[in-house]
Formats: C-alpha cells, sequence, structure tokens
C-alpha cells in the first residue's frame, strides 16, 4: 500500500537543506520582482518566483490541508470504487484524472484576465495569480473535490442545498446561471475582436467548424471510437487551415467572403451557438472539443517550454499610472479591480462545479484528491503566469495600442498613438503599421479582449524560439488555438444553460424538461442564446468596446460562485468538528466577500463615468435629451442606456446573493456551534477500501 | 532495446486510456465481467461511441 499522503514522510537532513534552498530562491525571486525598477527584467524571475511558491506550498500547505484539516483516508472506498458502473463511477488513474481535471478547468479564462490586468504593470496581477491560487484557488478545488467524493461526487449545488438549506441550494443554482450567460457573452466578444476585418482569422476561425464536423464523421461513423487517430488527422486539417488561411487573405476576391465587422461577426457567432446547441453533440461538440484540448496542453507545453528556453525580457513597468483607475483597458482602481479582473488562474468559481460533480466519480483514491485538487490548480495558475510573461514582452505603446478601445484613445492611427504617447509610452504609427504586417493584419489597434494581444506576444516568442519567419503564421495559429477552445467553452456553456433551463421549466410544464423533444431543444436554446447573445450585441456596438463593462460583471460573478462554494466548505469544516482549522476556507471566503462587494458596489454608484453603470447611463440620459450626442452615438444610445441599467442589475443581484448567502452561513455556523438545531452533515458512511484488503491479504 | 518497446506501449496505453480511445474494449470487459450473466448482447462500438458522447456532454464538461 502506498503512503497516505507524502507529507507523512519525515523530511531528512538533505531535505531541510533543500527546502531552505527553495524558499531562498523563491524569496529572492519575488524581491527581484517586486523592487526591480530598471528598464527590463527577464522573465526567467517569475518562472522562479512561481515554481518556488508551488513547490513550498504544495509540499507544506497542501499537505497541512490534507493531513490535518480533510484528514484525508486512502482506506476508504471511493464513490468510484463503490458505485463503480464503468460509466460515471470508474476507479482511474490518478495522472489520467488529473490531465481530465485540468483539461476542464483551464479555458480561456486564465489567458484574458492576466492580459487584461497587466495594464497595472506586471506586478499586482503576478502577486494575485501566485498568492491567490496557493491561498484561495487550489485551496478551494481541493476541498470541494473532497467533499464531493465524501458524498458520492454530488454538485455544488446539491451540497448547498444539503448543508446550508434551500437559499444556499437556490443561490447556487441562479448564480451558476447568470455567470454562464455573461461568460459566453464575453468569450464570444473576444474572439469577435480578435475576427473582425481580418479575413485570415475569420476564414481559420470558421474553417475549425467544418474540420470538426469531417472528425466527428470520423469518429462516429468511419472508424467509430478511434479518438486518438481523428484528433490527429484534425489536427493536422487545423494547421493546414491556418496556412490557407494566409493565401485566402492575400487573395483579393476571396479575402471579402471572410471579412466582416463586429456586430456581423457577433451575429454569426449566436447563429453559430444556437446552430452548436441543438445539433446531436457527436456531429460538432465532441470533435471540437477533442481537437481544443490536444491543441490547448500541447500549445501550453510549447509555450512553457519556449519560455524557459529563451527567457525574454520584461519591458512592461511592475506598476504603471493606471494602478489610479484611469485605465484605457477597463476602468476601476488597483483594488478591488485587479481580484476582479484576474479571475480564473487565481481563484475560479467555476471550477468548484468541475470538482463537485465529475472529478470526484473517478478518483480511485481518496489521497489523490490532493494532488489533483490542488496540483492541477498550480498548473492553471501556471498558465497565469505565462499569459503575464506574453502580455509584458510587448512593449507597453504596442500593449496598449492592441488593447485599449478606440472611444477611448481615437479612431485614427496618429490619435491613437498621440494618446498613448502622452500616457508616456513610446509607440509610433509606423511602428504598429510594420507590427500588423508581421503578423499578416491590417491593423491592430483597438483589437480589445486580450486574445489578440496574447496571440502577438506569442508570437513574437515563438518565432524566437522556433524561426521568426513564420511571425503571421505563428500570430494566427495563437488566435486559431484560442478560438478554438472558446467556441468548445460556448458550445458547452450553452449546452448546459439549456439543460437547466430545461430542468427549471419542466416545473412548469413537464415535457419542456425532455431533453430529446424538439420543439423543447429548440425553444431553451433560442432562451439561452439570447441570452448571452444580447450581451454580445451589445458589446460590438458599445464605443468603449463591450470588455471594459462586461469583464467586470463575469469576474464579480465568477468570484461570486467560488464564495459560494467557500461558504458551503466552511459550514461542512464547522459541521465536522473542525471550527479551529475553518480558516483555510474562512480566510479566502472573506478576502472574496471584500473584493466582490467593494467592486460590485463601486460599478453601481461610482460617480466615474467608466466604471459606475448608473453614473454611464444618467450621463448618457442627459447628453441624449440635451442632443449633444455625436450622431453614430445617438442611434445606439438607448440601446446603451438600457444595457446599463441591465448590467447595473445584474450586479445588484450578485450582490445581493452573495450577501443573502454569507448571512445563511453566519446563521448555520452560529447555530452549529451553539448545538441548536441544523442541517445534518451528508457525509456517506464509511467503508473500507477493497483496495487496502487485497493488499492485507496479498 | 526491449525496455524502449515497453515504454513506448505504456506511453501509448496511456494516450489511449486519456483520451477515451479504449473506452469501448474497457466496457466490452466490464460487460463480459458482470452482464454478461444477465444475457443479451453488449452494444456495438458505434452506439456505444453515441450514447457515450451524449452523456458525456450532459453535465459541466468545460470551464472558463
Amino acid at each position: 500500500m502506498r503512503k497516505i499522503t507524502a507529507s507523512t514522510k519525515k523530511i531528512g537532513l538533505f531535505g531541510i537543506l533543500a527546502w531552505i534552498g527553495v524558499t531562498i530562491l523563491g524569496a529572492s525571486a519575488i524581491g527581484a520582482i517586486a523592487l526591480h525598477r530598471g528598464e527590463t527584467i527577464n522573465s526567467v524571475w517569475f518562472i522562479a518566483a512561481a515554481v518556488c511558491v508551488y513547490a513550498i506550498s504544495y509540499r507544506f500547505y497542501s499537505a497541512f490541508i490534507a493531513t490535518k484539516v480533510l484528514m484525508l483516508d486512502a482506506s476508504r472506498a471511493t464513490p468510484a470504487e463503490r458505485l463503480n458502473d464503468n460509466r460515471d463511477f470508474v476507479p482511474t488513474n490518478k495522472w489520467i484524472v488529473f490531465g481530465h481535471h485540468f483539461a476542464a478547468i483551464a479555458g480561456p479564462g486564465p489567458l484574458i484576465g492576466p492580459t487584461l490586468a497587466v495594464q497595472f504593470g506586471y506586478l499586482p496581477g503576478t502577486l494575485w495569480i501566485l498568492v491567490g491560487a496557493v491561498l484561495g484557488g487550489c485551496v478551494q478545488d481541493f476541498v470541494m473535490l473532497f467533499f464531493s467524493t465524501r458524498r458520492n461526487g454530488r454538485s455544488l449545488g446539491q451540497m448547498a442545498r444539503d448543508e446550508l438549506g434551500a437559499v444556499g441550494g437556490f443561490a447556487a443554482l441562479a448564480g451558476v446561471m447568470v455567470i454562464m450567460i455573461i461568460l459566453i457573452a464575453v468569450l464570444g466578444l473576444v474572439v469577435v475582436n480578435a475576427m473582425k476585418h481580418s479575413p485570415w482569422a475569420t476564414s481559420t476561425v470558421a474553417a475549425t467548424i467544418p474540420i470538426a464536423i469531417l472528425v466527428g464523421l470520423y469518429m462516429r461513423n468511419i472508424r467509430p471510437g478511434r479518438v486518438v487517430e481523428g484528433t490527429l488527422i484534425g489536427v493536422a486539417l487545423l494547421l493546414s487551415a491556418v496556412v490557407a488561411g494566409g493565401w485566402i487573405d492575400q487573395h483579393p476576391d476571396l479575402r471579402q467572403w471572410f471579412d466582416y465587422g463586429g456586430s456581423t461577426l457577433a451575429l454569426m457567432i449566436i447563429a453559430y451557438g444556437f446552430t452548436a446547441a441543438v445539433t446531436p453533440v457527436w456531429l460538432l461538440l465532441a470533435p471540437r472539443d477533442y481537437l481544443s484540448t490536444f491543441m490547448k496542453i500541447g500549445t501550453m507545453l510549447m509555450l512553457a517550454i519556449a519560455v524557459i528556453i529563451l527567457r525574454p525580457e520584461i519591458k512592461m513597468p511592475a506598476l504603471t499610472q493606471f494602478i489610479d483607475g484611469t485605465g484605457p483597458i477597463f476602468g476601476g482602481t488597483l483594488f478591488p479591480f485587479v481580484f476582479i479582473t484576474i479571475a480564473c488562474g487565481a481563484i475560479s468559481g467555476f471550477h468548484s462545479l468541475i470538482s463537485s460533480g465529475t472529478t470526484p466519480k473517478l478518483l480511485s483514491n481518496e489521497a489523490d484528491a490532493r494532488l489533483i485538487g490542488y496540483g492541477a490548480m498550480m498548473v492553471e495558475s501556471f498558465v497565469a503566469i505565462m499569459a503575464i510573461i506574453a502580455a509584458t514582452v510587448l512593449d507597453p505603446g504596442v500593449y496598449f495600442a492592441i488593447n485599449s478601445p478606440a472611444g477611448i484613445v481615437g479612431k485614427e492611427a496618429t490619435e491613437a498613438v498621440a494618446t498613448i504617447n502622452s500616457w508616456g509610452f513610446p509607440v509610433t504609427a509606423v511602428q504598429m503599421q510594420q507590427l500588423a504586417t508581421d503578423m499578416g493584419e491590417t491593423t491592430l489597434f483597438a483589437r480589445t479582449g486580450g486574445a489578440p494581444s496574447f496571440a502577438v506576444g506569442m508570437a513574437s516568442i515563438f518565432a524566437n524560439a522556433f524561426g521568426s519567419s513564420l511571425m503571421a503564421m505563428w500570430y494566427h495559429f495563437a488566435i486559431m488555438f484560442e478560438a478554438l477552445f472558446i467556441l468548445t467553452t460556448l458550445d458547452a456553456g450553452t449546452r448546459v444553460g439549456r439543460f437547466m433551463l430545461q430542468d427549471l421549466l419542466s416545473n412548469i410544464y413537464k415535457p419542456l424538461g425532455r431533453t430529446s423533444w424538439y420543439p423543447s431543444v429548440f425553444l431553451t436554446s433560442g432562451i439561452f442564446v439570447s441570452a448571452w447573445g444580447y450581451f454580445l450585441y451589445i458589446g460590438t456596438l458599445d464605443p468603449l468596446g463591450g470588455i471594459n463593462s462586461l469583464w467586470p460583471l463575469f469576474g464579480i460573478a465568477n468570484q461570486m460562485l467560488a464564495a459560494i462554494a467557500l461558504c458551503v466548505a466552511t459550514t461542512i469544516l464547522i459541521k465536522s468538528g473542525k471550527l479551529r482549522y475553518a480558516w483555510i476556507t474562512a480566510i479566502p471566503l472573506t478576502w472574496l466577500i471584500i473584493i466582490t462587494s467593494s467592486a460590485a458596489w463601486e460599478k453601481l454608484f461610482s460617480p466615474e463615468l467608466r466604471i459606475g453603470f448608473l453614473s454611464h447611463a444618467q450621463d448618457l440620459s442627459t447628453k441624449f435629451a440635451a442632443g449633444t450626442l455625436p450622431p453614430d452615438m445617438a442611434t445606439i444610445a438607448q440601446q446603451l442606456i438600457f444595457n446599463d441599467y441591465l448590467a447595473a442589475a445584474l450586479t445588484a443581484f450578485f450582490l445581493a446573493t452573495t450577501w443573502i448567502l454569507v448571512l445563511d452561513t453566519l446563521r448555520i455556523s452560529y447555530r452549529i456551534i451553539t448545538g441548536k438545531p441544523h442541517p445534518p452533515l451528508s457525509e456517506a458512511p464509511h467503508e473500507f477500501s477493497r483496495r487496502i484488503e487485497n493488499w492485507t491479504r496479498n | 532495446m526491449k525496455s524502449l518497446k515497453i515504454v513506448a506501449r505504456q506511453t501509448w496505453q496511456m494516450i489511449r486510456a486519456f483520451s477515451g480511445d479504449d473506452a469501448y474494449e474497457r466496457y466490452l470487459e466490464h460487460w463480459h465481467k458482470y452482464h454478461a450473466s444477465e444475457g443479451g448482447q453488449p452494444l456495438d462500438c458505434k452506439t456505444f461511441f453515441d450514447t457515450e458522447q451524449i452523456r458525456k456532454w450532459e453535465g459541466v464538461r468545460r470551464c472558463c
């Protein structure tokens, strides 16, 4: 039998010296990052700091949680072992579960959030990614995985209902629905901004659809179940599509077919989302996911290797003047907005949906929860650090030129360059034109959303590592890779949203709950797609770029879901008689409540037009009534005003839900501590694992 | 040379297990072990693949 956890091993003298070495190296690296004030700093310090922080916290903090707080018990049979049905419940090799869990939690979030947060400089984002992950995100994923494993793989919503009561259950359900809507809208917007007036990007992304269908047909009809073969064929076709996109872009007639503005592309994405939600999964969603998982893991590995080989210089300053809230990419001061902008990569509530429900049903040994829960989140956090590196290797002037919306810096290149120069970041129109030509684009100004600037950073890293003649190929490869898994999230999210809606509506009219009844499928898919489609479409009209209002909303929603998960976790800890250890979830929970509440408050009531939804709406109404708006703004003013009020209502909903749940958690905790009646602990009874029995017999 | 072959085979098995390429073989093994006595026939590969895909995508499988 293996040891219950690695932490039960005693550390020898050599081990102690080695860990002291790691600590000194980590502290020096963080010191170098924090105190450095020169022109540039080498990215090797970021990697050293990250690796040391992860190593120390995994070895000591996660071991403490595993042995002292949760008391993982390898002798206890997991649900996968007890309920093994070879379908949902399957005892699986821990590295395979690790891979599945990581592939499930790591989406586009850790690439986009950190890229946007770099407007404050490299330091705040980097520190929050490291600290937030090891004390918050990793802990959340780990404890949720463990608690769900002890409850036969129950989902977050079910655990909230069991442990807290109906209010908690409803908050979790409503939270998930709304987050999904905002998330899909903002991700759709990111893809649209990468594709607008770029025939190369648009044709390549469009090609992923027939390629996925082809792979789907191959896996189902030509060689049933052969997913490795199908995926490899698909990847070869995707790479050809990137090359073919270049030819299309060169062709004066063909390129017209793929040259669209933001709003048209948004409508296309909405139509695509609806089609994907109603077509059978094997045709589009499943094969697309095989391709995107392969590309995601492959590209991340390649990026990590390239960054380690090249150790590029970071050109962004540690802090910029925009910590005062005047940043062009999104409005708002360093506190609380850096913590809202970087959700995934530090702590993401969405992960608790994967950590409960799906992954626990695969664990063959409870003790593996530490590696899978805590470990996989560390890897995601490292992905976020790489996103920071990719954004900061660009000249700051270039970074701001790509990411600032036209509504802030001006529509014309000369105007934009002058504004950015006035902030103290040198960049010229010629330089931007040259960069666009190198990347095979007509312009890179105002390509907001983070994906294009990440792609430029990644392309320059890859081009340096693997051949600089292919810069434009690398750029479009990066765009295709991001779009591929953004569209997978969009498809999968729409489908889940549809199921949730069907479940909800079945309470009103029973047949609506039948997942294969077409009238219901069309109705619910239509409702859900219109919900996110609305935000996406308005986002493309918004002169401030849409990302400015949608991304913070998504961040608040995601952190709110994390707060719900941590409320559940804290309640369970207190119920299990571990009050003195409840701080491991209560501290991140408190921090999340502080940041979500203050961010939500500012988004609602700040007089600053780019932050407060209400003041922005009032300002627009006043100007509209006085007729002082420019004509292009006047036509969309009423839509923008309505959208502001809608966003404000959503923010208020998030704020209210969070607080209701927090007060409910406090109420239940008080009842537990004072011995008053409360919902009982819903843990499944202990059964010995046959693995142990077999081992003893042998 | 022999050990290289073993490593290659193990890697291939790991890739198949991770991607779900071997799912049907695992299903057949499970079926013969636990369900053969109940009579009937196991699903054919295509039907099995279809139902698995549908089942897989009914829940939250992908995150942000």
